[in-house]
């Protein structure tokens, strides 16, 4: 007895809003970057999830197109974090309101 | 016993996503997001998608983690309080969340994905079909995919360089 489809789309899902959750609520960018992987990897779950269910292996395909698309995305992020930190001493979401009319 | 396996290790990743959205020290928040990785994998695992969960493993708990650990060492940084909410926020919060319960119960109810067609041979397996399926009906993808990484790498070095007014204070 095989846990059903369902109960994996809801772990997901419930991943996918711990990882929102956190990107409302930190105030540190680093952190925020954490929850965004998190959200991330919910995805990847979903997609693994259906397409074991479905018997195609399209998904898992695509699942490593996204650890790709992940990967590329961390280290240009970090890059630019260690540019902005360089540039302003800070790397908190609240004291960079640059952009606030 | 795998309904055993899934509720554990579920608990397990939900408690250390939890982990990485509560702890005030970001360095705790990374070692959270290590043992959640841990349990994504075990899930993979149990989906028998075993090469997915090997470089999940490799991929993100190798490299994106320990970077994250490297940025937080070389930048000193804690991870800040968590904010509070007040009025409006918590008004929003209630409205999303309620979406969110709603949507989730429809899907599970209407959707009814656990009846659907038997489990068949574990394809997530096999890493000859993997391999078949990159080089035959995604490789555009594929080259998509290198040019991203090349213009990541590209990306990084010229975001890393100082730039040259600060190389001339210096």
């Amino acid at each position: 007895m095989t846990p059903s489809l369902d109960s994996y789309v809801m772990l997901s899902a419930a991943l996918f809003a711990i990882g929102f959750l956190g990107v409302l609520v930190r105030r540190n960018t680093l952190v925020i970057y954490m929850c965004l992987e998190l959200m991330l990897v919910a995805a990847t779950l979903a997609l693994v999830a259906f397409s074991r269910f479905n018997g195609t292996e399209d998904g898992d395909v695509f699942v490593f197109f996204i650890l790709t698309v992940a990967a590329a995305e961390v280290a240009v992020g970090l890059a630019i974090i260690v540019a902005l930190f360089r540039a302003r001493q800070t790397v908190r979401v609240d004291q960079l309101d640059s952009l606030k009319h | 016993m795998e309904h055993i396996a899934f509720t554990s290790l579920s608990v397990f990743t939900l408690a250390c996503a939890l982990g990485v959205v509560l702890s005030k020290n970001a360095v705790n928040g990374a070692m959270c997001l290590l043992l959640c990785l841990a349990g994504i994998a075990g899930l993979f695992v149990q989906l028998h998608a075993y090469l997915l969960a090997f470089v999940l493993v490799l991929v993100y708990a190798g490299a994106v983690v320990a970077l994250f650990l490297f940025i937080i060492m070389l930048l000193d940084m804690q991870g800040g309080p968590v904010r509070s909410f007040r009025g409006l926020n918590v008004f929003a919060g209630l409205v999303t969340g309620a979406l969110l319960i709603t949507g989730l119960n429809l899907l599970a109810v209407r959707g009814r994905f656990g009846v659907g067609p038997p489990l068949g041979h574990s394809v997530g397996s096999s890493l000859k079909l993997y391999s078949y399926q990159l080089f035959t009906t995604y490789l555009l993808p594929v080259q998509v995919m290198g040019f991203l990484l090349l213009i990541a790498m590209l990306g990084v070095i010229v975001l890393s360089r100082r730039a040259p007014k600060a190389e001339g204070q210096q």
